[in-house]
């Protein structure tokens, strides 16, 4: 079929486009903001995947780095966070603490950031090493290449 | 001038022969206890010279549960003329979980306070600013008494299932 073999070359490219220039924003509220440091900056370099760009504000961005512990208190911040990116989006819980909420399974944590917002990829490690979160977001990149469109007329559930 | 820690004792005993407790000691520093009604009065007494205890390094609280007089004070202090440390105890009675405040004579202990407060429950009279200091507003209880559920959460927002 023609019309499905255009269809199905333009969501490639689109997918490939998309996973070679994410903007990433980080949230990071913990000890794994070493890690994460290290992996953006020059010794693992994440410029080499194209997420080089670390954006500021939730706006610019495709990608959230969830880095560290969310506590109930900071709850509603992350989401309002999460809200104000712009489709399409993608979500990293980095680090046992934002996987699971990790060690601190007592009145303040929450137990694992996909309680407030949906994650495409979970990192574990406290912190994970470097080489981990790399292969993360070649994991990343590889489900927003066969990514289709159907986010365009969904509405995303959290 | 220096003094002497035996000397400092020896005159706290005297200047408040009834409401002082004991007098002990544990991991190098002496542990006063006294009645919780002249917490401020020790503190003036300590803070003049030639004690001059004029640092507040800690103030916190701790739940024995399940004992007569539940909760107890506890407050480090610290000389820097003299090099010494202090470590002063009282105790709450649950029903009545009143105590002055030390934020009038230390600034510190205004947020040292306000933590107490929101973990344990204790009311400091006096304090300019009794509110909780970690926990968010509409947090019921508190949970560093050994009472609070283990486990218990209460979210501000709806979680996913």
């Amino acid at each position: 079929m023609k019309g499905g073999f255009v269809t199905t070359t333009l969501n490639s490219m689109l997918g490939w486009g998309r996973k070679f220039s994410l903007f990433q924003y980080p949230f990071i509220t913990a000890c794994c903001g070493m890690e994460y440091m290290s992996v953006a900056c020059a010794h693992y370099d994440l410029d080499r995947f194209g997420m080089g760009w670390t954006r500021f504000t939730p706006r610019q961005a495709d990608m959230l780095l969830v880095v560290g512990t969310i506590t109930h208190k900071e709850a509603p911040v992350l989401r309002t966070v999460y809200e104000q990116m712009t489709e399409p989006k993608w979500v990293v819980a980095f680090g046992a603490c934002a996987v699971s909420g990790g060690i601190y399974d007592n009145y303040a944590v929450v137990q694992g950031i996909d309680r407030i917002i949906p994650v495409d990829v979970y990192i574990p490690g406290c912190p994970p090493r470097p080489e981990t979160i790399l292969n993360a977001l070649i994991k990343l990149q590889e489900k927003i290449q066969k990514e289709g469109h159907e986010w365009r007329f969904q509405r995303k559930k959290y | 001038m220096a003094i002497s820690k035996e000397k400092i004792l020896e005159d706290l005993n005297k200047e408040f022969a009834d409401s002082i407790i004991s007098v002990t000691a544990q991991f190098g520093d002496e542990i006063i206890f006294f009645e919780k009604e002249a917490l401020l009065k020790i503190v003036e007494f300590l803070i003049k010279e030639p004690y001059t205890f004029t640092m507040l390094l800690d103030l916190t609280c701790v739940d024995y549960k399940g004992e007569k007089e539940r909760f107890e004070m506890v407050y480090h202090l610290f000389s820097l003329s003299n090099k010494l440390r202090l470590r002063l105890k009282t105790r709450l009675n649950e029903a009545n979980l009143e105590i002055d405040s030390l934020s009038p004579i230390f600034q510190n202990a205004n947020w040292l306070e306000r933590e107490a407060f929101d973990m344990f429950g204790v009311q400091f009279k006096g304090h300019p600013y009794l509110r909780r200091l970690f926990m968010y507003d509409g947090f019921e209880g508190h949970p560093l008494r050994k009472d609070y559920p283990l486990r218990k959460q209460q979210p501000r927002i709806r979680l996913r299932d």
